[in-house]
């Protein structure tokens, strides 16, 4: 029997290292009939920490909430006394427990190993079958028709822009060099996405063996990672698989005594969100400002150091193992028409199971939404979904119909993206919203291109004039105008895109924008200083919002209902914070 | 933070010294909290690049700093489900409590308050991030208690996790 410990970010996060710790203590001092492990992330970060138990028959039962005061119980019921624990089963290979249905409408191909393996261990990697898709394409030696492969295979770059990853191959394949480098774009800057770290802390291995398959096809002899500072933990395991794989010969000179060699260098970020962008990430390794330069020369012709370089998505190097094993027509079989297979979301926002799950192309957001992901927290009602991040758009209820594909999202003025999607009520604010994203997209412009280095600054004054009631007649127009010069005129992607939130919101929410204007009020009482206050017959004369009034408006005394003074208030909504009671304080 | 060097070592020849010059500012970082000019000068003098290069580099990224940071720092997530989730209150719960603005440090050199783009946890949003300890799902009223926790360890570590 095998017990397993989600250690993901998410998981230690939520404590699950004390968990671990509980569970290693309780097996030193007993003669335990178990082993201990660690691994990456299920995808249920909504119910961390999770242990998954596997006995040797094959028999696999997945619990959540394991805080350290339940390792006694739940050694004690399942693992010697054989009785799970139906309470906090998750998910059992028995058809029990309580989030079948997260399951049932997944398929897992990215995600395959993610939160059955030990990440740390090189041989639980292998015992799945890890380096065999290496060694298959070793021993067919014939490049030209793995690339033809995955073409057929129909597969996309899942970093967000969507282009043919076997064709990407196919130009940088065809360029003669005496070097050429493969690039893993592991740069997964979109606030709200997740995904990328969550397979490289959960499946390293995977990625390596994907980026050594495409060196081989396009004749590379050596990779970069390129990952972000803010992920310690993907940078830890990630340097740990390197060593690993070099060890076992599974990546270095002569592989397998194929002639093929590869090498895998791990390159730090530094923190600049433009670095996502595949000529800026070139410059960054080159040690240089990460800013991007005109596209062509493409980096399949010129990359980095001026050599030939294909740059991929880690989840678009996490498919090709699973494709050169299975096969392009088996990959091609999900999905739709033009978007092949699965793609991965990271879930956050209002939802109830917030986490990642992987889908098949073509599955609606509503399904997403709710079969998988239990619909909306503390039963609100959906307002919109963000897919893209600050690239992306945010789809309104009304559309969680639409298919999730390249094509399908597009058309709703967002893109597929990275695959963050977050989930909003209606307690969110789409002019917030978008100020949001104008506010990140403007600090991380690289200032390079004038468009982009002015124009987001300017949209970004207007939409923080909205939010604070300080709106002007024409503003709107103003705001559309700015939009699209910056996103036809820009240098690269991230002013391009940069607009798609406000074009968005502007486009399902226009009356929301208009309230901001005209009325001067916010219909989703979020931005504060266009709210009013006032106190109820509720107010049980509690003094807690006196004392929080930094302007002193409120007066009044103990038991007695409170007087608010309109004409003192700042709209700083403490009181709101600092009440007790439910009503006591009006919103409008 | 990780060791990077070797390959670009051995490389260097070929891609001139620029290439080494973000793991060397990222050394250079770790070791001492920030980058002190003295630093950056003995990195002109190893690399041969221009000083007014390795600053535009150390300035460009969000990562370096040019002035010594907190003995605990405080990274406070405004990625989208934090923000859905009221990162701005977190943030200024935290810049009440510590009476300083984000970007700054107390007098007494205990904390430091950035802001993050995102850490990556959404599904315990809002979540800060105090040295190398994740704490998910706060309130703008938990603020005062984690902090304290800090401020009584002074230099030490407590109980990482929320």
């Amino acid at each position: 029997m095998r017990i397993l410990v989600g250690l993901g970010t998410c998981g230690i996060a939520a404590g699950a290292e004390n968990t671990y710790q509980a569970l290693a203590e309780r097996k030193a001092s007993a003669a335990a009939a178990w082993s201990l492990a660690k691994t990456g992330c299920i995808g249920m970060c909504y119910r961390e920490p999770i242990v998954e138990i596997h006995h040797d028959d094959g028999r696999r039962y997945q619990y959540g909430g394991v805080t350290p005061d339940k390792v006694g119980r739940l050694l004690d019921e399942h693992v010697q006394g054989g009785r799970p624990i139906e309470d906090w089963l998750l998910w059992a290979s028995d058809g029990r427990g309580s989030e079948q249905d997260y399951y049932a409408h997944q398929t897992r191909i990215v995600l395959r190993n993610c939160g059955h393996i030990d990440p740390e261990v090189l041989e639980d990697y292998l015992a799945v079958g890890g380096y065999q898709a290496l060694r298959k394409v070793l021993e067919e030696d014939d490049p030209e028709a793995l690339v033809t492969s995955i073409i057929d295979s129909g597969l996309r770059g899942r970093g967000g822009a969507g282009f043919s990853t076997g064709m990407k191959w196919r130009f940088t394949r065809m360029v003669k060099a005496d070097h050429k480098y493969v690039i893993c774009n592991a740069d997964e800057g979109d606030p709200g996405a997740f995904m990328d770290r969550s397979v490289l802390e959960s499946d390293p291995h995977s990625v390596l063996e994907g980026m050594a398959i495409a060196g081989f096809a396009i004749g590379a002899d050596t990779g970069y990672i390129y990952c972000r500072a803010e992920y310690p933990k993907a940078l830890e395991r990630l340097t740990l698989a390197i060593g690993q794989a070099e060890a076992a010969g599974l990546l270095g000179e002569n592989i397998h005594g194929k002639g093929f060699s590869f090498t895998v260098r791990l390159k730090e970020g530094a923190g600049a969100f433009v670095c996502g962008e595949e000529t800026a990430l070139m410059a960054s390794i080159e040690g240089k400002r990460g800013m991007p330069r005109v596209r062509p020369p493409f980096p399949a012709t010129r990359g980095l150091w001026d050599f030939p370089t294909c740059i991929n998505n880690v989840e678009t190097l996490a498919n090709i193992p699973w494709i050169v094993m299975h096969g392009a027509a088996a990959y091609a079989a999900f999905g739709t028409a033009k978007s092949k297979g699965t793609k991965v979301f990271a879930m956050a926002g209002k939802i109830k199971r917030g986490g990642l799950v992987e889908v098949p192309m073509g599955i609606s957001i509503r399904k997403v939404i709710f079969d998988i992901c239990g619909g909306i927290k503390e039963g609100k009602k959906l307002k919109a979904v963000q897919m893209g991040g600050p690239s992306g758009g945010c789809i309104p209820a009304e559309l969680a119909d639409t298919p999730i594909d390249y094509e399908s999202i597009t058309r709703t003025g967002a893109i597929m993206g990275s695959g963050g999607l977050v989930v909003m009520d209606e307690t969110t604010c789409m002019v917030d919203v978008a100020r949001f994203f104008l506010d990140f997209t403007q600090r991380e412009s690289c200032g390079k291109c004038t468009f982009c280095r002015i124009g987001t600054k300017r949209m970004l004054e207007v939409l923080t004039r909205l939010c604070e009631g300080k709106g002007r007649e024409g503003d709107l127009e103003l705001l559309e105008q700015l939009a699209l010069l910056v996103k036809n005129n820009s240098l690269c992607q991230l002013g391009g895109t940069a607009p798609n939130p406000v074009l968005t919101t502007l486009k399902y929410f226009r009356s929301e924008y208009e309230a901001h204007l005209g009325n001067k009020k916010c219909p989703a009482h979020k931005c504060t200083p266009l709210l009013t206050f006032a106190i109820t017959d509720l107010c049980v004369g509690c003094l807690l919002c006196i004392k929080a009034c930094s302007a002193g408006a409120i007066t009044g005394e103990r038991k007695q209902k409170h007087v608010l003074d309109q004409a003192k208030c700042t709209r700083c909504g403490q009181c709101v914070k600092v009440c007790n009671v439910d009503g006591a304080i009006s919103v409008d | 933070m990780m060791q990077l060097q070797r390959y670009d070592l051995e490389h260097q020849h070929f891609f001139g010294q620029e290439g080494r010059l973000i793991p060397l500012l990222q050394q250079a970082q770790q070791a001492e909290g920030y980058l002190t000019r003295e630093r950056l000068l003995a990195i002109q003098r190893e690399t041969g690049v221009p000083l007014a290069s390795i600053y535009g580099v150390a300035t460009f990224y969000a990562q370096f700093r040019l002035s010594p940071v907190g003995k605990n720092l405080i990274r406070v997530c405004h990625g989208t489900a934090c923000h859905v989730a009221g990162a701005n209150d977190i943030s200024e719960a935290i810049e009440k409590n510590l009476k300083i603005r984000t970007g700054e440090t107390t007098p007494d050199r205990l904390f430091t308050l950035e802001t993050v783009a995102c850490l990556g946890c959404c599904s315990l949003a809002p979540v800060i991030m105090i040295n190398n300890a994740t704490h998910g799902n706060l309130t703008d009223r938990q603020v005062g208690r984690v902090l304290k926790k800090y401020a009584q360890a002074g230099a030490g570590k407590p109980e990482g996790g929320a």
